[in-house]
């Protein structure tokens, strides 16, 4: 069958289609996934099963096993794939850590590329404009050096020693600090940061962004929260992680191209953007066509 | 036909569209643009996008000065479209050249015009005369432009005497592939409409239609309902004419590349001391007692962007050169301010301007080159300003002033008589705290009460007479401000330069070994070898020549570097300093 995307890196990939919590089960979903409509179900032992939408089947026991997608459930959600995936999904051992609270925070319908979403997720520069008085503040909006290296080995970028002066780092102190990150982009479409802990300075919570690739210049984006935080209730966790996409969304929406350019001379990268420029490096070399503005052979 | 819609000027906003301090949203040929009037009524259009991570600046903030995009707060200024500063590094001094695209606008017929490569001027239309215009709404169409003219050659209207009759007698008086001249005429009244098609995309209009006649009042808004009326009536038909032909393709933009070397951020390049614009002395003025006012204005085009702390070099008559900074306020781009004081033992230089130099004059000047970049992410900055090293201060200040960013610029003079540029001072309001008639030592004891209070995240900005200098960068040591804190400028290098020595310096990058003799500078003798180096005060205050030491241990004798820099060892004036071991590496 034809296919609509036609990238083969974006096609074996895994990506993500739903949070499992929010599935009741047995429930069949309609999305859309690279321009094709898909149907999903997740049965009561949290199994998945995912295939592409037909009229003539509305269960999920229904559809012939050779009619069946790829299908996996991982870090909460259901994740499939139009083409042949790895065996294993990229790993982020600190969902296992059983202290943890792990929620979907918010999935949201953006109208930008996936690209161009993961480039937002990994930038502190519009922390004091974007998310003012939150993640930053006016006069501190300076980026300081950090490091970026993308990792042979794991295939995947990371950016280390990030620092951002963030106005209430801690509910501990008033007042403002640098807070630190760690920026992990393991897959074209997925980031996961780590950021210090307000509540244990030894240890860091870990918030992930899996962009569900809708078409070239739409996203769902699922924001994975995996946090140490025994107080609050997840209604409150939510709320703020969905303000801070709130403020980010009418950013992304008003970005063009939506798609992301991968030649270098299309935008104007300052130091603060190393992440970014890695990220836009990596995508090249892998060959993505999917989202981007390929840079000219 | 779009082709040639390209070179032609088009409507695409009502002056109306432009109210104070707004961004208005605007299109033609698929090209969008950010369109705002800073508050020196100059009309900006440029394109849709900042240059850093492609955000619409339509959503940006017009500070009546500046742009600032949304995203990451860059500043782009009024007329030039340069950026002039990039928060996320508040040290660095963004490179001039980071500039963003503009198009022409004209402002004729309450509406405002642009093209992407306009032939010829905007059309003069016999019948409109400026000033007693009415400018109906916009009325935009789901259609082509072609398609909108055609049904326009048959719209009808009443005059502006008799809106409420019928049956007006309609006279096309002209009509071009953009635009429709039309004459309605009922019994006595009689009124011209013009109605101008701007071609938003290649299936999207707007018509923009001008009376020759002004009205008042109920009468305006009676005017406007009925064109509303009968506009929108014409944009159904059109739109059914076209609704079963399939829609042509949108116009993609074409959007132009950065520069090369912007893509690869480097070091920003200016070269030797070259007068590259000519300006006129559009005023001169007593600023202060003993300090002439220069207002500098482009011969053609426009003048480049500058930022605070810029300063630009001066070639006058008699053919010496100095360097005056730039005390204009962010987005005061249509001319250059300086001031001059006039130097007892000057050599020439300040005598030539005060003395020779008119109104109406011809100088040669250097683009602005900005070796004291302002941070902007202080919680709070101190200026110090001694006598006329107030200029590139006054810069700063009306910097923070418009961002709203705390600040204090303390003016030591004689007396109030030696206050310079008093209309600027004023619009700084409290932030300005002059000391006036203080000797050297109370100067001190003043200057050690003002540095009192140093909090991480402060920074201090000097500039003023050497000893004043001095003294107060000592000061401040003493008080605990640290070397990265506090940021000075010289007027001049007034050690004794001592060029005895004689060395070697090997260029790291373009692989030659130099001989520089007792006598000559190294500046010189690179520049002897054809190598092109940037300067402009050639003394060692400016640091325009700076270059990047790899090896060997220097002599500094600029006032450029401040101590931390000296002892880092990697920077060199290469117009005054040598070496002190026998052999230089640097990085050129
Ligand atoms: S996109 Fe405009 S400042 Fe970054
Ligand atoms: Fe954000």
């Amino acid at each position: 069958m034809m296919t609509k995307c036609a990238d083969p890196v974006i096609l074996n990939l895994w990506h993500p289609v739903g949070a499992i919590a929010e599935a009741a089960p047995g429930a069949v979903q309609e999305t859309v996934l690279l321009e094709e409509r898909l149907s999903f179900a997740v049965d009561a032992d949290g199994e998945p099963v995912v295939w592409r939408s037909r009229p003539d089947v509305q269960r999920a026991d229904h559809i012939p096993p050779a009619d069946r997608l790829p299908a996996i459930s991982a870090y909460g959600y259901v994740w499939t794939s139009l083409g042949s995936p790895p065996a294993e999904l990229f790993p982020i051992p600190e969902y296992q850590e059983p202290d943890r609270r792990k929620l979907n925070a918010a999935t949201f319908g953006v109208n930008v590329s996936a690209p161009r979403a993961i480039e937002n997720f990994l930038d502190m520069g519009h922390f004091p404009y974007v998310h003012t008085d939150i993640l930053g503040v006016e006069p501190h909006t300076e980026v300081k050096e950090y490091d970026v290296e993308i990792s042979v080995d794991r295939d995947e970028i990371l950016a280390t020693r990030c620092r951002f002066f963030q106005p209430m780092a801690s509910t501990a102190s008033d007042g403002g600090a640098d807070v630190d990150y760690v920026y992990r982009v393991p897959h074209p479409y997925c980031s996961v940061l780590y950021k210090s802990s307000p509540v244990d300075e030894t240890r860091r919570d870990v918030i992930a962004v899996f962009l569900q690739p809708v078409d070239q210049e739409h996203v769902r984006a699922h924001m994975l929260l995996c946090v140490l935080d025994e107080d609050n209730e997840d209604k409150v966790i939510k709320r703020f992680q969905q303000t801070i996409f709130g403020q980010d969304k009418p950013i992304l929406e008003n970005q063009v191209p939506k798609r992301l350019p991968l030649d270098p001379r299309a935008e104007t990268p300052i130091r603060a953007d190393k992440s970014a420029i890695a990220y836009r490096r990596w995508l090249s070399q892998k060959g993505v066509t999917y989202g981007v503005i390929p840079a000219a052979a | 036909m779009l082709e040639e819609a390209r070179s032609r000027w088009h409507p695409i906003a009502a002056a109306h569209d432009l109210p104070f301090r707004h961004v208005f949203h605007g299109q033609l040929l698929g090209r969008e643009f950010a369109v705002w009037r800073a508050d020196d009524g100059y009309v900006n259009i440029w394109e849709n996008r900042c240059l850093h991570r492609g955000v619409r600046l339509s959503i940006g903030i017009n500070d009546g000065r500046e742009l600032k995009c949304q995203y990451h707060g860059w500043r782009y200024s009024n007329r030039t479209a340069g950026c002039t500063y990039i928060p996320a590094h508040p040290a660095d001094a963004p490179a001039r050249t980071i500039t963003n695209r503009t198009f022409p606008a004209v402002e004729r017929y309450g509406l405002v015009w642009s093209s992407e490569e306009p032939r010829g001027e905007v059309p003069e239309i016999a019948g409109l005369a400026e000033g007693k215009l009415l400018a109906l709404r916009g009325i935009a169409v789901n259609a082509p432009a072609d398609k909108v003219v055609e049904r326009l050659r048959a719209y009808r209207f009443q005059p502006n005497g008799a809106i409420d009759g019928e049956g007006a007698d309609i006279l096309v008086e002209a009509a071009q592939d953009f635009a429709v001249a039309l004459r309605s005429r009922a019994s006595s009244a009689e009124t011209q409409g013009v109605f101008f098609v701007q071609p938003v995309d290649s299936n999207r209009s707007v018509i923009r239609g001008v009376l020759d006649q002004e009205a008042e009042g109920a009468a305006r808004i009676a005017i406007l309902r009925h064109h509303n009326e009968r506009l929108s009536k014409l944009r159904d038909e059109v739109e059914r004419d076209v609704a079963n032909a399939p829609a042509p393709a949108p116009l993609e933009p074409v959007y132009e590349r950065v520069s090369a070397e912007l893509a690869e951020m480097p070091e920003v390049t200016t070269h030797g001391r070259k007068a590259a614009l000519r300006v006129s002395v559009a005023r001169k003025w007593q600023a202060a007692d003993g300090i002439a006012g220069f207002e500098l204005r482009p011969i053609k085009g426009i003048l480049p962007t500058f930022q605070p702390g810029a300063h630009i070099d001066v070639h006058m008559p008699n053919g010496e050169i100095r360097q005056y900074s730039i005390t204009n306020g962010p987005g005061e781009t249509d001319s250059f301010t300086i001031g001059v004081k006039l130097e007892r033992d000057s050599k020439g230089g300040s005598k030539c301007m005060h003395e020779t130099v008119r109104e109406g004059d011809v100088l040669a000047i250097s683009e602005p080159r900005n070796n004291f970049p302002l941070r902007r992410d202080a919680i709070k900055t101190l200026f110090v300003a001694g006598g006329i090293g107030i200029t590139p201060l006054l810069a700063m200040a009306q910097a923070l002033k418009n961002q709203e960013l705390a600040h204090e610029l303390h003016y030591f003079a004689q007396g109030e008589e030696h206050l310079a540029f008093a209309d600027r001072l004023k619009h700084l309001g409290d932030a300005l705290k002059p000391h006036l008639g203080l000797s050297p030592d109370a100067t001190g004891a003043e200057l050690r009460q003002l540095l009192a209070g140093y909090r991480n995240g402060m920074h201090l900005y000097i500039c003023g007479p050497g000893p004043m200098l001095e003294a107060a960068r000592k000061i401040a040591a003493e008080q605990g401000w640290p070397d990265s804190a506090v940021h000075f400028e010289y007027f001049k290098n007034t050690n004794k330069i001592d060029d005895s020595s004689s060395f070697e310096v090997a260029l790291a990058r373009s692989c030659v070994t130099l001989q520089v003799p007792a006598g000559k500078t190294i500046m010189q003798v690179m520049r002897e070898s054809g190598i092109d180096v940037p300067s402009s005060c050639e003394q060692g205050a400016c640091g325009t020549c700076v270059a990047t030491l790899i090896e060997g241990e220097p002599d500094h004798q600029d006032v450029y570097l401040n101590d931390a820099e000296r002892k880092a060892g990697t920077k060199i004036m290469t117009c005054v300093s040598r070496a002190k071991s026998a052999r230089l590496v640097l990085d050129i």
